[in-house]
């Protein structure tokens, strides 16, 4: 029942005259883009500089409101709150970029096998997809670590494997929509055959539509990765996490609950970027969803 | 129609099936000797032996399936490690929380996402409209556990109308049930009701230009009347299709926003009995989860055929 596109933005749009123009003009784009500068950037700047170790604790300081020397104020443990929010956003990064890479990748090679091969090929891929969609990232996550123990890695390889039939239904749907064209007709008449059509032809052309995705689900990933953490089933002490920092705010709610808004401010920050930027995205490779919306 | 049913009702056993042999091997087969596992790498191998032979660890793998299958058609699913009680009476005593949970929620994810849905696509790109997507575009990307705990900020520690977490149970009557679900079930809507609040006013939109509600219109029925009536009823669909997965988004949701407010549901128990390597918990407890996703997006199907009579078995 899933909607098969008739037709399917390229990533060529990229290089159209004028898209930088339009997209410098876009709302969505503009403030998604900026947001998910500036958590890259932070991330990129914590691992040169923190205004204080992240891992150094300072009980004499502990639980101090916002001041010029702590910009955020400090947790339970005096460690600077402003310093494990920058180090915390290289977490979310390294499992957006992971889990979402998992996905992308596996979930399109089944995906344009898929459209590919037809028949029993397609119908078992799909039926797998389906299998899978029983789970959601969390429960998925719950199965790893039930089985491998808590930790960062098991927690990407979770949301990874989430992502996959995701990618695989999406991969698909398009991927059939670009087999139907005369030009991949015309290229099986000249004798290419069936994976030199999908890496020449069919993968080309639906590269926006995953880049759309991706900056979907890596939005979903920094929330499922926030999440896990928080249940103490994601990133481990002492590597900070927002989601770890929410969960140790949460024992302080009485005492200092500033603790508990900075962290989820980043997540919802974080979030909001890349949701915008997909928004964004979709509107300037495809302006019929534009126009529809 | 019943050809429909009876296409997607095999569907469903299917995909019942193929979730089960999901769960099997991830939570039985891949951590190698449970056994083991349980007792800790200290263990004698007799010990060790003794208790794969008591937990039938010694058996085939399609033997332990088929048993485990049984079971949960039975409804004997072992006993807790841990706990040393059966996993059903577990299970059913943490349901009494989840389900209702979970109903609670979509309740507010619906009603919020309609109001907010329609009264945008009424007001289609006016300042309501532009604000109220703002305010979903906000309400996608804040995280339910933090939401969770901003309530509990605001309602709990300042004003104090809530308790910050815990449940007492229904004894106490239904009332004082549903108010220590009250703020679990808003943490977990409003992200929900924000993606489907914008699915709404979408569906709203695309009807709206149909030609069906201009004549509506040019007959004098009012605008109130014609949105509430005609356009929602014919804009079903697409809303129906998000809320049936955002139904499995609930349910894996009160995994996380049951340890917020420490309420005993079926996540918790989960939670708990990770913890405690108690495995044939996680695997029942997994599967039901995953059996109720599936039984949702199985009624939704069918509550298409019923909202708009055109879809046949052909179409799936």
């Amino acid at each position: 029942m899933s909607a098969v596109p008739s037709t399917v933005p390229s990533a060529a749009a990229f290089k159209v005259p004028g898209f930088w123009r339009r997209a410098l003009h876009h709302r969505s784009f503009v403030i998604g883009g900026v947001l998910t500068l500036l958590l890259i950037l932070a991330a990129a700047i914590s691992l040169v500089w923190t205004p204080w170790s992240p891992y150094e604790m300072n009980m004499a300081h502990k639980l101090k409101p916002p001041t010029a020397a702590h910009w955020l104020g400090t947790d339970t443990f005096g460690r600077d709150v402003a310093s494990l929010l920058l180090v915390g956003a290289r977490a979310s990064i390294l499992v957006g970029v992971i889990a979402v890479g998992i996905g992308l990748v596996a979930g399109t090679a089944l995906g344009l096998l898929a459209a590919a091969r037809r028949g029993w090929v397609e119908e078992a891929i799909m039926r797998f997809a389906d299998f899978s969609m029983a789970f959601p990232a969390i429960l998925s996550a719950i199965m790893m670590t039930a089985v491998f123990g808590a930790g960062i890695v098991n927690a990407i390889i979770a949301i990874g494997i989430y992502n996959i039939p995701t990618f695989a239904r999406i991969t698909r749907a398009s991927a059939n929509a670009i087999w139907s064209r005369e030009y991949v007709a015309a290229a099986r008449a000249c004798g290419k055959g069936g994976f030199a059509i999908t890496m020449q032809h069919v993968l080309p052309n639906i590269s926006a539509v995953l880049i759309v995705q991706s900056t979907i689900r890596f939005a979903i990933a920094i929330l499922a990765e926030a999440a896990l953490s928080y249940l103490g089933l994601g990133t481990q002490p002492p590597q900070p996490s927002w989601g770890r920092m929410l969960s140790e705010a949460q024992t302080m709610m009485f005492q200092a609950p500033l603790l508990a808004v900075f962290p989820g401010m980043a997540i919802a920050l974080a979030v909001l970027g890349l949701n915008l930027l997909g928004d964004g995205l979709r509107d300037l490779l495809d302006p019929r969803l534009a126009r529809a919306r | 129609m019943s050809l429909f049913l009876f296409k997607r009702f095999i569907t469903l056993i299917a995909t019942l099936i193929g979730a089960s042999v999901i769960v099997f091997l991830v939570l039985e087969i891949l951590p190698g000797n449970a056994a083991q596992m349980l007792m800790g790498p200290d263990a004698s191998p007799e010990a060790v032996a003794a208790l794969a032979t008591k937990l039938g660890l010694d058996q085939p793998a399609w033997a332990r399936y088929w048993h485990w299958i049984g079971g949960l058609l039975t409804g004997n699913l072992g006993d807790s490690y841990a706990y040393s009680t059966p996993v059903i009476e577990l299970i059913l005593e943490r349901l009494t929380l989840t389900v209702p949970l979970a109903l609670l929620a979509m309740a507010f994810t619906t009603v919020l996402a309609l109001l907010v849905g329609v009264t945008a696509a009424a007001r289609h790109n006016k300042l309501g409209d532009v604000g109220l997507m703002g305010l979903t575009q906000v309400g996608i990307a804040i995280p339910n556990f933090w939401f969770a705990i901003l309530l509990i900020l605001v309602f709990s520690v300042q004003l104090q109308w809530f308790s910050a977490g815990g449940f007492e149970g229904w004894d106490d009557g239904v009332l004082a049930g549903l108010k220590a679900l009250l703020l679990p079930a808003l943490s977990l809507a409003v992200v929900q009701a924000a993606i489907l609040a914008r699915i709404t006013r979408s569906a709203v939109l695309e009807v709206m230009r149909e030609d069906f509600v201009r004549t509506a219109r040019a007959k004098g029925v009012s605008q109130r009347a014609v949105l509430w009536t005609h356009v929602l009823r014919n804009a079903l669909i697409p809303v129906i299709t998000v809320m049936g997965m955002q139904f499995s988004e609930l349910l894996a949701g009160t995994i996380v926003v049951e340890n917020v407010f420490y309420l005993p549901g079926l996540g918790r128990l989960i939670f708990q009995a990770i913890s405690n390597r108690d495995l044939v918990v996680v695997r029942n407890c997994v599967m039901l989860l995953a059996a109720m996703v599936v039984i949702v997006n199985f009624v939704v199907d069918v509550l298409y055929a019923v909202i708009d009579p055109r879809i046949k078995a052909s179409d799936i």
